[in-house]
């Protein structure tokens, strides 16, 4: 296990970091935190992918100096994933960030429990 | 190659473009729009389950130029044809037994944007039913995500804006969950198509490598879902989603979108890790329990609510619970047991939620259980379709919900040590989900005091139309329950 861990140094720090941001999406009251706990969870993901999809010495499938051979060139699927992940994240960011702006107006705090109890206390 | 393979792209394409040309079009124009597209969308369903009913297997369909290792593509057999199909006439349904209260709900300037979600709604579900690419259904898994969001934030009050806000949350976090479980299966296995990644997945488990790794990966992938579709210990932002929202959203959320995600499940259990590893795996014990608590605890929450929206939400995790345990009994007849109770549910479900706004317009918008005292019999058909609703979730015969509970008891006689427990939990929860059923109808049918005679005059046909063909489907659903069931097993047969 140890040896593993080490050897794989940068999926076991993406891991860690997808915790981190995973718990404070969870856990954190304040939603701009919330978000960026958010963030941090996708970021982590797409650590884990780069550090998957690069082989040390090999370079993007562009065929520049006439070598075909596949040896020297690493999957560009990887990379395409987080750019995908990019573009979803990013949308679904700014909605988040869009609802937070609501209801900041609406009752001029960020605490989503705050608003429960204040919620509450209108009856709606 | 058939011009009918072409049809699941082309409802995909047709339905995204819908929400693209509503976004410049007016309201009424938007209505028509979508209305005009969902029957063509239905069409296209009932072609393709036509089809492959007739050739007695699924098809592939390659999109792009590349082959099938590289390149993205879309799969039908019997049951996406029949889900896309049933998904259609449910939305349909839902938009036209809603649409009174949509125009008193939301203001006139808003009415195409809940079209465009509608319409991004459809493409996401159809995506996710037809694509055979597993990152594509992780992006159109997020789409769904976002046009529920919008779904329920259509009425703005602090209410929605609450609820949307914790389904946002709790939705992220399962989606999280999902991307990194579709990464470490990708860095297994080197495939994102779901048969390439089978293959690869049955080596791994013949040769026994990697066994961790995998089991993290299903488990991710099904906790990940799980959330998404309300799982009971994850249900916390179901009941405020659909209860404050307006009606076609609440009937849709709760019929459509959470299946959606249950009808992915499905497909990951057989297509992406295989049925056989995936039971042994464990992983569906974990199901069998939270399902099991499920269908007690969300009835039980049921019984508590005072509100009738928030009841028949509760009532949803109960059912979602019942999904989930079939899937835990890990039998070929659990499985078909739970996709009958998927169609079953969607039927039941949004008659409910549409029935239930008639009875409350009937008491004067009120919320309390209370003034629903007579309801049934100042708004005569409203109650009816509560009436039935309520007796096919409790599971009488003749309605598609005894046919579902017929199939679990199967299913769970033929599994000897789940057998009990199943059996247990499906009469306790059959006895709670009678409690608040019965309470609520026999409220509703209660005698008032000066009461007016009733009248049997129709105000509202869209409404009458839309709960009679609920009822209808209901009632087909619980008598020609064989038919269906074979078609599902011919399909899930097709998965393997």
């Amino acid at each position: 296990m140890g040896p593993n861990f080490i050897a794989n140094y940068g999926e076991v720090i993406a891991m860690i970091i997808f915790g981190i941001g995973f718990t404070n999406l969870l856990l954190q009251k304040n939603m701009i935190k919330k978000i960026i706990g958010l963030n941090i969870m996708d970021t982590a993901i797409y650590l884990f992918l780069a550090q998957k999809g690069y082989i040390d010495g090999r370079v993007a499938p562009i065929i520049a100096n006439g070598v075909t051979e596949a040896e020297n060139y690493i999957n560009p699927i990887p990379s395409g994933l987080v750019l995908t992940g990019i573009v979803v994240s990013v949308s679904v960011t700014a909605l988040m960030l869009s609802l937070t702006i609501r209801m900041y107006q609406r009752y001029h705090t960020l605490d989503l429990d705050e608003v429960s109890t204040q919620l509450r206390k209108e009856g709606l | 190659m058939d011009f009918i393979c072409n049809f699941p792209a082309f409802s995909i394409v047709l339905s995204i473009m819908a929400a693209i040309v509503s976004s410049a079009l007016s309201g009424k124009w938007a209505k028509r729009v979508n209305l005009f597209v969902l029957f063509i969308v239905m069409g296209l369903s009932v072609c393709v389950l036509g089809y492959t009913v007739s050739q007695g297997d699924f098809f592939v369909y390659t999109m792009g130029k590349f082959p099938a290792p590289w390149g993205n593509e879309i799969r039908a057999g019997v049951l996406e044809g029949l889900m896309a199909t049933f998904f259609c006439v449910i939305m349909i349904l839902s938009l036209l037994g809603g649409r009174k209260h949509f125009y008193e709900d939301v203001e006139e300037s808003r009415h195409n944007l809940y079209f465009i979600m509608t319409n991004l709604l459809l493409s996401s579900l159809l995506a996710m039913v037809y694509t055979n690419d597993l990152f594509t259904a992780y992006v159109f898994v997020e789409i769904n995500t976002i046009a529920a969001c919008g779904l329920i934030m259509v009425i703005q009050n602090g209410r929605t804006i609450e609820a949307a806000i914790r389904y946002m949350i709790m939705s992220l976090l399962g989606s999280g969950l999902f991307l990194i479980g579709i990464c470490i299966l990708y860095d297994l296995t080197g495939h994102l198509l779901m048969s390439n990644i089978q293959q690869s997945v049955s080596a791994l488990v013949v040769n026994g490598e990697y066994q961790i790794p995998l089991v993290m990966a299903i488990a991710l992938l099904c906790v990940g879902l799980a959330i998404k579709s309300a799982l009971y210990p994850f249900h916390s932002w179901l009941p405020d989603a659909y209860g404050y929202s307006t009606i076609s959203s609440a009937a849709m959320l709760s019929s459509l979108v959470s299946k959606g995600y249950i009808f992915l499940v499905i497909k990951i259990i057989y297509r992406v890790i295989g049925f056989d590893a995936f039971v042994d795996s464990k992983i569906i014990n974990i199901l069998f329990v939270f399902g099991v608590l499920g269908m007690i605890v969300g009835s039980l929450d049921a019984i508590r609510e005072n509100d009738i929206m928030r009841m028949i939400a509760f009532s949803s995790v109960a059912q979602i619970g019942y999904i989930y345990m079939g899937f835990g009994l890990g039998s070929e007849a659990g499985m078909v047991a739970s996709v009958f109770h998927i169609f079953s549910h969607a039927a039941t479900k949004a008659l409910l939620f549409i029935s239930a706004m008639g009875l409350r317009d009937a008491s004067g918008g009120s919320k309390a259980f209370i003034d629903l005292t007579g309801a049934g019999r100042r708004n005569v058909i409203a109650g009816i379709g509560f009436t039935i609703g309520g007796l096919s979730m409790v599971g009488i015969p003749t309605f598609s919900g005894f046919v579902s509970k017929l199939l679990f008891s199967q299913a769970a006689i033929q599994a000897d040590s789940k057998m009990l427990i199943t059996l247990i939990a499906l009469a306790i929860s059959t006895i709670l989900n009678a409690i608040y059923f019965m309470k609520t109808i026999i409220r509703i049918y209660s005698p008032v005091e000066n009461e007016q005679p009733i009248s049997l005059k129709i105000k509202n046909p869209v409404y009458v139309i839309s709960i009679v063909c609920f009822v209808i489907l209901n009632i087909v659903l619980g008598m020609w329950s064989t038919t269906i069931v074979s078609l599902i097993e011919s399909g899930l047969s097709m998965f393997r």
